[in-house]
């Protein structure tokens, strides 16, 4: 398996230069000085434009564009992801920040879906064609059709304006101090959003899975043994049937981030899809690009961890 | 002998020559599915409203009427007036037809772009077909909203550029599905046929492989135009989609966000919400009747 994992990393890593090389060509596409971006923007005010020049040349800076790429690359892997150009600070310092709500929030989601998708998707198998079944299914395509903002504004509505249970956006109450039961209250709402738009397909999937794996040979034999319905379905057909759908979770993964961007907005959570909401309407690219960069490595990432947890799950995967 | 006889005689009539068919017409499968049937009798109405709605009504959708802010629903303004003193009605109906027609632009847009690269790619093989399926898979890995935030800050919001990246972006699933059935085709007797009697390659790809590679194709696009629809409401609510003073259903939802309109105005932002999902629901039935009813395998 060691090996298998090694060769995926290998073919990650040239699709992580492409897509800083994308990144770094869109930067220069936008209007704006993306030389001058990678200078502290303090100096610049103090010391000039003569400064800036000495500095373009002394860095090299006013090369062709592939050794400015790779100035860039250099600059970026040691952590200078250049200064925003609405309140001239680092970049990294800006996502930095953010990182963090942004991370809980979708690995609440994450929890949400699977705790409510997996269960209802194996209901949904075992009682084929009832009335659960058939329930489960509008209810997904009806889930499918609500736009996540939406579906937060109703909600939102109903719980926190009108019944006032739970708080209206923000990931704490002000003034107050940090309170796990407070940050459970204001993550009720968008998780609630976003976990319920997940889960969705993931019934379709679990159910799918689950109905193709009872029809496998081995589940017959084990009816066939007198093993009961309950141990069979639990011990044998469920293991297998739940491996494609870990890589499907993990997989779904960038999707989420798309949801979470708009969720945040609304939920006013204090992540990074409001920084790079943002960060487009003030045209900052320097930001733009290094959460840009950011995302793509947390989808790469993303998608190696599902490869090695289907190669962990699934012995036949070693030998291939 | 004449009791069976006449049995016989009064049996005749009542068997019928069934003409059992094969596999029936789609339009005969569709009809079956109800939930499809409901769904394109609501787009129907929904894109009818949309189109022609505009002409019966009083106001157009950027008519200021001084009297009223953010009034309530009443005789004169059925559902209300926005913080403009606009009609809202006729600002849905008008939304309505911004929102249709950049689902179905996007869609068509990338359609046209799959189609021609998933043809290329299945047809022709080797390094050409790689090369497109590589591409293809980067950009299929990311997250559609983070390339459009992007895009979107470069070339600047506006309902073209919204198309646009729409389309630009997908177009990976469709290449997919077209460089599939290709790829099956192109082995296929009559295609071979088609070879050895001289035919042109454009001529085997345009009028014998790709009428057949369509089918799911139009699967995906009634789907993708669902997904484009939902898409281009979450720009515009974020403010990045369709700019104002041109309604578009999700720019109409952003008013939402001032807690005062969400909990004391609900005429603002809930029709423009249910819109989106009766549209989005619809579609998407159709889109599953479709499916069921161009499957190959199913029979009526």
């Amino acid at each position: 398996m060691g090996r298998y994992l090694l060769r995926r990393v290998a073919i990650s890593i040239p699709v992580l230069i492409g897509i800083t090389m994308a990144t770094y060509l869109i930067a220069n596409l936008a209007p704006g000085d993306p030389v001058a971006a990678l200078l502290n923007p303090e100096q610049i005010a103090n010391l000039g434009p003569g400064w800036v020049e000495e500095q373009k040349e002394s860095l090299g800076l006013n090369d062709p564009l592939p050794v400015r790429y790779l100035l860039w690359l250099k600059e970026t892997a040691t952590g200078n992801l250049g200064f925003s150009s609405t309140d001239r600070l680092p970049v990294s310092e800006k996502i930095g920040d953010r990182l963090w709500p942004t991370v809980k929030l979708m690995t609440t989601v994450l929890i949400v879906s699977v705790l409510v998708g997996i269960p209802l998707g194996v209901i949904s198998a075992l009682k084929q064609y009832s009335f659960i079944d058939y329930l489960l299914t509008i209810g997904g395509f009806v889930t499918v059709s609500i736009p996540s903002f939406f579906l937060a504004l109703v909600l939102i509505y109903i719980f926190s304006l009108k019944l006032d249970w739970l708080p209206v956006s923000g990931m704490y109450t002000l003034g107050q101090a940090r309170s796990l039961g407070d940050s459970i209250q204001h993550m009720i709402l968008p998780a609630l959003v976003l976990g319920l738009a997940q889960s969705a397909p993931l019934i379709r999937y679990t159910r799918a899975s689950l109905l193709e794996t009872i029809k496998q040979d081995y589940v017959t034999v084990a009816r066939a043994k007198g093993v009961s319905n309950a141990v069979v379905i639990t011990r044998h057909a469920l293991r297998n049937a739940l491996i494609p759908i870990i890589t499907i979770v993990a997989l779904d993964i960038p999707r989420l981030l798309g949801g979470t961007i708009v969720i945040e907005q609304v939920f006013a959570w204090p992540g990074m899809g409001t920084l790079a909401i943002t960060a487009v309407q003030s045209r900052d690219y320097n930001l733009l690009m290094g959460i840009n960069l950011i995302v793509a490595s947390m989808i790469l990432a993303s998608n190696l961890i599902a490869d090695a947890l289907y190669a962990f799950a699934d012995p036949r995967i070693k030998y291939s | 002998m004449s009791e069976t006889a006449s049995l016989a005689a009064a049996q005749a009539p009542q068997i019928e020559l069934q003409t059992t068919r094969k596999s029936a017409s789609w339009w005969q499968k569709f009809r079956r599915h109800r939930l499809a049937l409901t769904g394109m009798v609501l787009i129907g109405i929904l894109a009818i409203l949309s189109i022609f709605g505009p002409f019966f009504l009083k106001f157009g959708p950027n008519e200021i009427d001084l009297m009223s802010f953010r009034t309530a629903p009443s005789s004169t303004h059925l559902l209300g007036t926005d913080a403009a003193g606009r009609d809202v009605l006729a600002r849905l109906f008008h939304a309505g037809r911004v929102s249709l027609s950049v689902g179905l632009v996007a869609v068509g847009i990338y359609v046209a772009i799959g189609v021609v690269l998933g043809g290329v790619s299945g047809y022709v093989g080797g390094w050409v077909d790689s090369l497109i399926m590589r591409f293809a898979d980067m950009v299929l890995s990311f997250p559609a909203i983070i390339v459009i935030i992007t895009l979107v800050s470069i070339l600047g919001p506006s309902i073209f550029n919204v198309m646009l990246v729409i389309g630009l972006l997908g177009w990976p699933p469709i290449t997919r599905l077209v460089r599939g059935e290709f790829l099956s085709l192109r082995e296929r007797d009559f295609v071979i046929a088609s070879k050895s009697t001289g035919a042109p390659d454009l001529r085997i790809i345009f009028r014998h492989i790709l009428p057949n590679a369509l089918t799911p194709v139009i699967v995906n696009a009634t789907f993708g135009m669902a997904q484009a629809i939902l898409l281009e409401a979450a720009l515009s609510f974020l403010g990045l989609g369709v700019q104002p003073p041109t309604a578009s259903w999700g720019n109409m939802l952003n008013a939402a966000q001032s807690i005062t309109v969400l909990e004391e105005m609900p005429w603002l932002w809930l029709p423009p919400g249910l819109m989106i999902v009766l549209s989005v629901l619809s579609i998407n039935f159709v889109g599953d009747g479709l499916r069921d009813a161009l499957d190959p395998r199913t029979r009526v």
